[in-house]
């Protein structure tokens, strides 16, 4: 906490620095997530939109990492000292709509300022995710990435495997990846982001439910079903191929790119957004993407696949003035060239229909081939109550839990049957106390 | 011995410690408070509704298996890290103790772990141990051992236990060493003049004249292990797999703050702060006056 009141400090030293000259814009504080080269076009966003009129000035300040940020924003609000804009993580998303007095919904915040602003605009897959039951949107998606398959051109090619025909099964999968073994490959495939790839968008991508209510989107009742005899076969299978390395356990996050990026693994299943990442990490290798991998005998597969990222939430409790900031801003973002910038730029999606056509007009797809899998994937069928999205209290909490289990069953110290219960058990005690704790209204 | 200062103005002595106190007040017992307060309170993240629950979220805490599991692994990591730390350090002070020339240059090197922050040195270790491009992980391979920290709990904890202990050598190092300085030569001479061996001689005088700084050095190791390894975990293992490595101070943040479990995460502050205390208790009351100086 110390170090983050300090740079809090020095960056409130820097802004009165630098926007002293300035004339009386109205300052509007936009915390985020977002590190590296991504962060750096962040900034270039704000800086445009700052270009473009003179009476708001954006500030974007980079918190750490998505909880690091969630919770410094918290901390902001119980101090009154809230920015105007955070940038939330999908597993937060709980946690903010049961923040009723702390949040203003930006389907309010755009009607109160009188913006135009037109929700059908949005892609479906992705404002589902963040609107309430009455289908009004809660926060405005910024950054949304969906789980996809990249695989190493090279190996597939050694192999005596289609580099053009990635796997679209898993049984298909397994058959490739015994062929890679056998042509040099030490390990078939790996996964980043464990329990998002495997279970969450797994059981979306099999139209499963995660939990009762509609995923949650239902009621603050809900509870997790990933007990079910698909997912327990699933990981079970995980757990059997680890042992022969059909299948290699990489930790958790993007811990497991390095496997990929070295050629030890020839398939790798990890965000979109991992699109830049890997063209800038892999240099010895050409590598294609691809959509994951169904079991054939579950009917109804493959339905569409789920979206992780972030969105935009509006702190409340500032002045009107820097809400009617915050609504020109949002309507900038939205504009059709600096998403489609920003989604050609990074991998994440496009949040409208109009900046997808426009990257398409512009050839991007053509000219990168597999960057539109992702929107493919999340848009193959209307989504159903299944596959909207989850929404559970705690999630972040449910999330490690679900990990840990999964790293138990992988080395073997429970069964997949066993492990999932426990997860189970305990992901729902997370959700008792959430629902406890928030009054069970909705 | 204790001297005695006499004030005949009775607000002196008050402003003099003034300072001091203000400090201890702001930074100390009034987070402390607080971290009291907010573990009879069971409340959501933002603090908008918030209800008095008694002692419930320690019940929570202490029915909860994994919790135990916690304390469990946090004194098997402090026992290992002090054990090995301090072995290890007065294993090269006694050789340090000894060497004529370029003494001054192993010293310094000795020393020099020291000067890492603990996520640093977490951070080097992790890297000889990663399983794909690791230095250590290969040479553990050649060796038939499949070493996998990130499924392998023991190989995780072994990590974050050797790069703890690592850290902490030169600490221990410096401390023996001056022990060792400080035991007259005349005694170990004397000793050897009666025909005792140099391991004898280590055993039966230097090891016994060097238990105050053993002492004080195992009371400061295990506050170490205990409450200072939190950027090691953090920036290594990550509490897993499988909170094989959630050790306490670890999850105090990890439910804390990245959980946002405000409540549960505030009563697991208040059991460590029952642990240090019993800790500074044992090492006032007991080791200071049973130790001979």
């Amino acid at each position: 906490m110390g170090t983050t009141f300090l740079r809090a400090l020095a960056g409130a030293a820097l802004l009165a620095v630098a926007s002293g000259p300035a004339l009386a814009a109205t300052e509007i504080q936009w915390w985020h997530a977002m590190g590296g080269e991504l962060g750096e076009k962040l900034n270039a966003i704000a800086k445009g939109y700052n270009q473009s009129q003179t009476a708001y000035t954006v500030v974007p300040v980079y918190k750490g990492s998505y909880a690091e940020t969630l919770t410094a924003a918290i901390a902001a609000f119980r101090a009154k000292q809230q920015p105007a804009i955070v940038q939330v993580f999908e597993v937060g998303t709980a946690t903010m709509m049961a923040a009723k007095g702390a949040v203003y919904p930006v389907f309010q915040l755009m009607k109160d300022t009188g913006e135009a602003f037109d929700p059908a605009s949005y892609l479906p897959a992705v404002t589902g995710y963040y609107s309430d039951v009455h289908g009004n949107m809660l926060s405005l998606p910024f950054n949304s990435s969906t789980p996809v398959l990249y695989y190493n051109k090279d190996a597939f090619q050694k192999a005596g495997l289609d580099p053009e025909a990635p796997p679209t099964t898993w049984p298909e999968l397994e058959a490739d990846a015994k062929k890679l073994q056998t042509a040099g490959t030490t390990c078939g495939f790996t996964t980043g982001w464990p329990s998002w790839v495997q279970i969450e968008n797994f059981s979306a991508w099999h139209n499963l439910p995660i939990g009762t209510l509609s995923n949650g989107f239902g009621g603050l009742a809900t509870r997790l079903t990933i007990n079910n005899e698909l997912v327990v076969r699933h990981i079970g299978q995980l757990a059997e191929w680890q042992k022969s390395k059909i299948f290699d356990y990489g930790g958790r996050e993007s811990a497991s790119a390095p496997k990929f990026y070295s050629g030890e693994c020839a398939i790798y299943m990890n965000s979109s957004a991992a699109y830049s990442a890997i063209r800038a990490n892999v240099k010895s290798f050409k590598f294609g993407v691809g959509m994951l991998p169904y079991w054939p005998d579950v009917k109804g597969a493959p339905q569409n696949s789920i979206i992780g990222g972030a969105t935009l939430w509006v702190l409340s409790g500032l002045a009107p003035e820097v809400y009617k900031g915050v609504a020109g801003f949002f309507s900038y973002l939205s504009s059709p060239p600096v998403q489609a910038d920003w989604h050609q730029f990074s991998g994440y999606l496009p949040i409208t229909m109009a900046a997808y056509e426009l990257t398409r007009q512009q050839g991007f797809y053509d000219k990168n081939p597999g960057t539109d899998v992702a929107i493919k994937q999340m848009t193959l069928h209307a989504p159903t109550e299944n596959s909207k999205g989850l929404r559970f209290g705690y999630f972040v909490q449910i999330r490690n839990v679900i990990e840990e289990d999964l790293e138990a069953i992988l080395s073997g110290k429970m069964t997949a049957k066993a492990g999932l219960d426990d997860a189970v058990a305990r992901g729902n005690e997370l959700l008792a106390r959430f629902e406890t704790e928030n009054g069970g209204k909705e | 011995m204790e001297k005695r200062v006499t004030f005949r103005n009775l607000l002196v002595p008050y402003l003099l410690v003034a300072a001091q106190l203000a400090v201890t007040l702001v930074f100390f017992i009034w987070p402390a408070a607080q971290a009291v307060r907010q573990s009879v309170i069971s409340e959501d993240a933002f603090g908008l509704s918030q209800h008095f629950v008694w002692l419930d979220n320690f019940k929570r805490l202490f029915g909860d298996p994994l919790y135990l599991h916690s304390i469990e692994i946090s004194l098997l990591f402090s026992a290992a890290v002090a054990g090995i730390s301090m072995a290890t350090g007065l294993l090269f002070a006694t050789a340090a103790d000894r060497v004529l020339r370029g003494a001054a240059l192993y010293k310094t090197l000795l020393v020099w772990p020291y000067a890492l922050a603990p996520a640093i040195a977490g951070v080097l270790w992790l890297l000889l141990f990663n399983p794909t491009v690791g230095i250590l992980a290969y040479a553990l391979h050649r060796l038939g051992y499949g070493w996998n920290q990130l499924l392998n709990g023991n190989d995780a904890m072994v990590l974050i236990i050797v790069a703890a202990a690592w850290k902490q050598v030169s600490y221990n190092f410096l401390f023996f060493l001056a022990g060792l300085q400080a035991i007259p030569r005349s005694l170990v001479e004397a000793a050897a003049i009666d025909g005792a061996r140099p391991l004898k001689r280590f055993w039966t005088i230097v090891f016994p004249l060097l238990s105050p700084t053993s002492f004080f050095l195992l009371v400061v190791n295990l506050v170490y292990a205990f409450f200072d390894t939190f950027g090691l975990v953090h920036a290594t293992t990550e509490g897993g797999p499988a909170q094989a490595t959630a050790i306490l101070v670890f999850k105090v943040y990890r439910d804390g703050v990245i959980g946002l479990d405000l409540g549960g995460s505030a009563a697991q502050s208040v059991v460590l702060m029952v642990i240090v205390g019993l800790l500074t208790v044992v090492q006032f009351r007991f080791i200071e006056k049973r130790v001979v100086y």
